[in-house]
């Protein structure tokens, strides 16, 4: 029989959702629920002197107003703390604003309507205080991040990088900058907060459960079997969704004052503030390579916005660390601190940015060596990590490179830019590498048996659109030898056993092989003789030293042909292509669609994100979707991703690695390079609109 | 949003005496009207729906043209099989704007009712003279990329969305419009919105109460026609410039050219100067470069959107040359 895992079968919870069944946080309803408006920070940095409420709070149908003069006491912030999503996140908890947009006042009434008339009534008198807003301005005072992420730390050296680079015979040196850039997740962020007895229930729309739970009980000061936490559908997080934003906490401080369940849906508007965002950053790349292509240093440099309010720092260099053979190498990874929200991870992290400067300047070096893009990293091709200095699990980027410059026709494409036409279109074709790091954590799953035929999964897993329902059904059914609809998937409740959510591409994985484990427990009970029925095993899964012994990546190759309008500058994408190599796949189609999902970040990346800050206010003004773009259906004709064979028997019992995450990994760059084989322009600051292309034609035709 | 009473009258003299009152406001499709509404810029105490008003008439008139009512979706516009054929640029210029849904629900009239877009604008907490006159325009040495270069003035530099609007203005349409008076005149599509000048706050010379019942197009133009919109995204975005154009040539000669520009100034921007220089003028390459440099001639533009002034000229030169080689 073949195998049920792999298989590309419909998403299990799709007719849910289709339907309308399927109940995200902000659908949720609860008897005699009120509706919380938030009042947001008009000033980037200062204190709150005055707040003035009275026609709100005597507006009708209005039930509270909640300021840090009235807001019940919470745990204070820890900055810095080990897991950044799981500590207390108190709000409205001073005076003090740390960001423009931040809370400052809650109101809370019997409809949103009301709510929300209420809150535009609410005046705030601000004391100001002067901001540093603008990366450039703060980049005398980088400094090195006292935590750098995933364990790595923020420098990396070896050999003598600036010796070689100044021997070798073709050089790049080049400055590229990448802007703030939003989630723009579809669904909002959402909760609702209801207390019984005692206890508070939140529903509410995040990626880890166990972080949240942690979070908003300690922020209440709620011992956690006090506090469950429910997300059983979540509308896309990307990473926004990590963290408990105050939707959650101001829902459950209000509920518990009034004695009545409290939802709060944050807007479009305030998403750009209240959440998350990825920094913008300025990268130098440095690279020499001999005559044939062969490098001899590599070095690539990163500064990166963090908060006042907070430290983060995107792990932007760490793949440049183990994507090509040379024997000079450095890297470093500096921030500074500026008074705008606190960046957080966004999807990839790290890679997504650091490859649209490494593998834009990898296809300068080949133009300045007249090599073909593809022959140049062949040519440096690593025999094992180059830092690290330990094998890789598996490493397929050779294949996906020839397999993918075969079937996208890469032999077609023109050296000269400017060469190939299609009407009023300059046509160009651009590659890039795609690396994604693969990681495993800790997890736990518990599998029932109803009867004899179907099983129960539940874990506090969470599915951000991703295909997790489906991709645990098909594990738990291959194990147990039932049919997939016979396995019912439970996931997103704080009460099931812990797992390390979606984030990071560890979802899959982890929880994964623990659910491998659950169900061959189970199994192994059964064939001792135990009665089925009610039948219950717990699975674990921690990672090993294998993590340590290997080096552990998903790879990839992409293909753009791009579109220049030769008058305008207007750069449309024509056709995209990624050929990927990521373990053993788990479901053929939900993982093609997070590759494909992936790619077309990386064509929003490269074309058009961008969060404007105006220092003159200290904010995002892109604060909508009629502003912050990104790519529509007309943007992304033909776009599509392919998978190879492959199973990383180092990685995890199923042999599977992340796919949420690779498919952005320099599929912009790839995007820019074609921009650049087209029509000549090479453009190092992101996003590539056509004001920064069109000096190019100006150039060109006149 | 904040509270307001609602009524949906059936005749044009309710609706007009209505939403003449203070803070009156007509909705019909809704579409920017509530965005605005939801975000606290437009704080109307009444809203007149003028849904059931007998305005969704579209045939011909008795000069040759065509007249559309105001409640006309702009989706039935531009598939309407006489606008494709005679009006192609109305067409080109509706299927260019928003999306599919949201042509479903605007209208006619509304989508001339546009509010200018600006940053600035949608965010009641920042300076603009548009919302709060003379509390300043945050644009003026901020985020201006999108912003005017054209008639812009020291107090505002925002631009009008609309692409219909500009495609109306090369095809010289007549806008009606009912007073609560009673009275009915017609004036020139091009007389409809105004440049900000010292009083941003009106983006069009309508009085309160006055409802735009129906738009007139004349009969069809001799000549090509084509609506270009270059956009940061292939499709639901605004114009970063666009240009309507009619050109009529004979025997490689220009006999007669109509322009209007999108995305440059607060309205539809007609550049006079350059439709001047054409008449008469060889269909050639080297006149419409010319025309294209006298259209953008006395361009004011902010630090951060120049490249509008290259941009715009490159767009109608070649709009014009492509359509000289169409022939006819």
């Amino acid at each position: 029989m073949d195998s049920i895992i792999g298989q590309g079968i419909d998403r299990i919870d799709g007719r849910a959702k289709i339907t309308g069944a399927a109940a995200y946080a902000a659908d949720k309803r609860a008897p005699d629920m009120a509706h919380g408006a938030i009042v947001t920070a008009t000033i980037a940095r200062g204190r709150i002197t005055s707040i003035e409420s009275t026609t709100a709070r005597n507006t009708l149908g209005v039930l509270m107003v909640m300021t840090h003069e009235n807001a019940p006491r919470q745990a204070p912030f820890q900055a810095r703390a080990d897991d950044r999503h799981a500590r207390p996140k108190p709000q409205l908890a001073s005076d003090e604003v740390q960001h423009f947009g931040a809370p400052v006042a809650l109101v809370v009434a019997e409809t949103p309507e009301a709510a929300r008339a209420a809150a535009d009534s609410v005046t705030v008198v601000y004391e100001k205080s002067a901001g540093v807003f603008e990366l450039g301005d703060a980049s005398r005072d980088a400094y090195d991040p006292l935590k750098a992420s995933e364990g790595e730390s923020s420098d990396s050296h070896i050999g003598a990088v600036d010796a070689a680079f100044d021997a070798a015979r073709t050089r790049i040196d080049a400055i590229y900058t990448t802007p703030y850039q939003c989630h723009a997740m579809m669904e909002p962020h959402a909760s609702l907060a209801s207390w019984q007895n005692g206890k508070l229930t939140v529903w509410s729309s995040l990626q880890l459960i166990e972080s949240a739970h942690k979070s908003i009980a300690d922020t209440l000061l709620l011992e956690p079997d006090h506090v469950e936490v429910i997300s059983e559908y979540v509308g896309g997080g990307f990473g926004g969704k990590l963290p408990v934003h105050a939707d959650a906490i101001l829902a459950a401080l209000a509920a518990r004052e009034l004695g009545r369940p409290v939802r709060i849906v944050l807007t479009r508007q305030q998403m750009f503030h209240v959440t998350t965002h990825r920094p913008a950053s300025i990268q130098r790349v440095r690279l020499g390579a001999d005559a044939d292509g062969t490098l001899t240093s590599i070095a690539h440099q990163s500064l990166s916005q963090s908060a006042r309010a907070d430290e983060f720092s995107e792990p932007i260099v760490n793949a440049t660390r183990s994507l090509y053979a040379a024997p000079n190498r450095l890297t470093s990874q500096r921030i500074a601190t500026l008074d705008l929200p606190v960046p957080d991870s966004m999807r990839a992290p790290g890679e997504a940015i650091g490859l649209l400067a490494l593998e834009q300047a990898m296809d300068e070096l080949a133009v300045a060596l007249d090599m073909d893009p593809i022959a140049l990293r062949l040519r440096n091709e690593p025999e094992q990590d180059p830092e690290k200095r330990v094998p890789f699990s598996t490493r397929a980027l050779v294949p996906c490179l020839t397999e993918g410059a075969r079937r996208f026709g890469w032999d077609r494409r023109r050296k000269q830019p400017g060469t190939t036409r299609d009407g009023r279109w300059l046509v160009g074709m651009g590659m890039a590498a795609a690396i994604r790091g693969n990681f495993l954590r800790k997890a736990s799953a518990r599998v029932t048996l109803k009867s004899a035929r179907r099983a129960v999964v539940e874990m506090d897993m969470t599915d951000i659109g991703t295909g997790s329902y489906t991709v645990l059904a098909q594990i738990a059914a291959e194990v147990l030898g039932l049919p997939v609809e016979n396995i019912e998937v439970r996931l997103g409740h704080s009460g099931y056993p812990d797992t390390p959510g979606s984030g990071g591409s560890f979802g899959a994985s982890s929880c994964g092989a623990a659910l491998h484990d659950a169900c061959t427990k189970l199994k192994a009970r059964l064939a001792a003789g135990e009665g089925a029925q009610g039948l219950s095993a717990e699975g674990h899964v921690t990672p090993g030293e294998d993590y340590k012994k290997y080096s552990q990546f998903a790879y990839g190759a992409h293909f753009a042909e791009v579109g220049v309008d030769e008058t305008t500058g207007e750069v449309r994408l024509r056709r995209m292509l990624g050929v990927f190599s990521a373990g053993r796949i788990l479901n053929a189609k939900t993982a093609r669609s997070q590759l494909i999902g992936g790619m077309i970040w990386g064509v929003g990346a490269a074309l058009e994100e961008e969060a404007v800050v105006d220092p003159r206010f200290g904010a995002f003004i892109t604060r909508d979707l009629a502003s912050y773009h990104v790519p529509v259906h007309a943007d992304v004709p033909d776009v599509d991703a392919i998978l190879l064979d492959e199973l990383d028997p180092h990685a995890n019992v199923l042999g599977s690695k992340g796919v949420g995450e690779l498919g952005i990994c320099g599929a912009g760059a790839a995007i820019a390079n074609a921009v650049y084989n087209a029509c000549g322009a090479r453009v190092r600051s992101y996003p590539i609109t056509l004001d920064k292309v069109l000096p190019t034609l100006l150039d060109r035709m006149e | 949003m904040r509270p307001f009473t609602f009524e949906r009258p059936t005749s044009i003299a309710a609706a007009t005496l209505a939403a003449s009152q203070l803070g009156g406001k007509f909705i019909a499709g809704g579409t920017n009207l509530l965005d605005l509404m939801k975000v606290d810029v437009e704080r109307p105490t009444s809203l007149v729906d003028i849904s059931a008003l007998p305005l969704r008439d579209f045939g011909a008139t008795a000069e040759g043209g065509l007249r559309i009512g105001a409640l006309v979706s702009n989706t039935d516009i531009a598939s309407d099989n006489r606008i494709r054929e005679a009006y192609p640029v109305l067409a080109e210029a509706l299927l260019n704007g928003a999306s599919a849904q949201l042509r479903n629900q605007a209208t006619a009239g509304g989508n001339l009712m546009q509010r200018t877009r600006c940053p600035y604008f949608y965010d009641v907490f920042m300076p603009c003279n548009k919302r709060q006159p003379g509390s300043g325009c945050s644009a003026i040495g901020g985020y201006s990329r999108l912003h005017a270069i054209l008639g812009a003035s020291r107090d505002c530099i925002a631009v009008h969305p609309s692409d219909m609007a500009v495609a109306l203005t090369a095809l010289q349409a007549e806008i009606e419009v009912h007073a609560p008076s009673g009275v009915v005149r017609t004036l020139p599509i091009c007389a409809l919105h105004r440049l900000p000048d010292e009083t941003p706050d009106h983006d069009t010379s309508l009085a309160p109460g006055e409802l735009i019942s129906a738009i007139i197009l004349p009969p069809p133009a001799r000549g090509k026609q084509a609506y270009r919109k270059v956009r940061d995204r292939a499709s639901f975005a605004f114009a970063v410039v666009s240009v309507a154009a009619i050109l009529d040539c004979s025997s490689r000669t220009v006999r007669d050219v109509r322009l209007a520009l999108g995305g440059v100034a607060h309205k539809p921007w007609q550049p006079r100067a350059a439709e001047r220089a054409l008449v008469g003028a060889p269909a050639s390459g080297a006149s419409f470069e010319a025309a294209a440099r006298a259209a953008v001639a006395g361009a004011e533009p902010q630090p951060g959107n120049q490249f509008k002034i290259d941009l715009a000229r490159r767009l109608i030169a070649r709009t014009l040359t492509d359509l000289a080689a169409r022939g006819g």
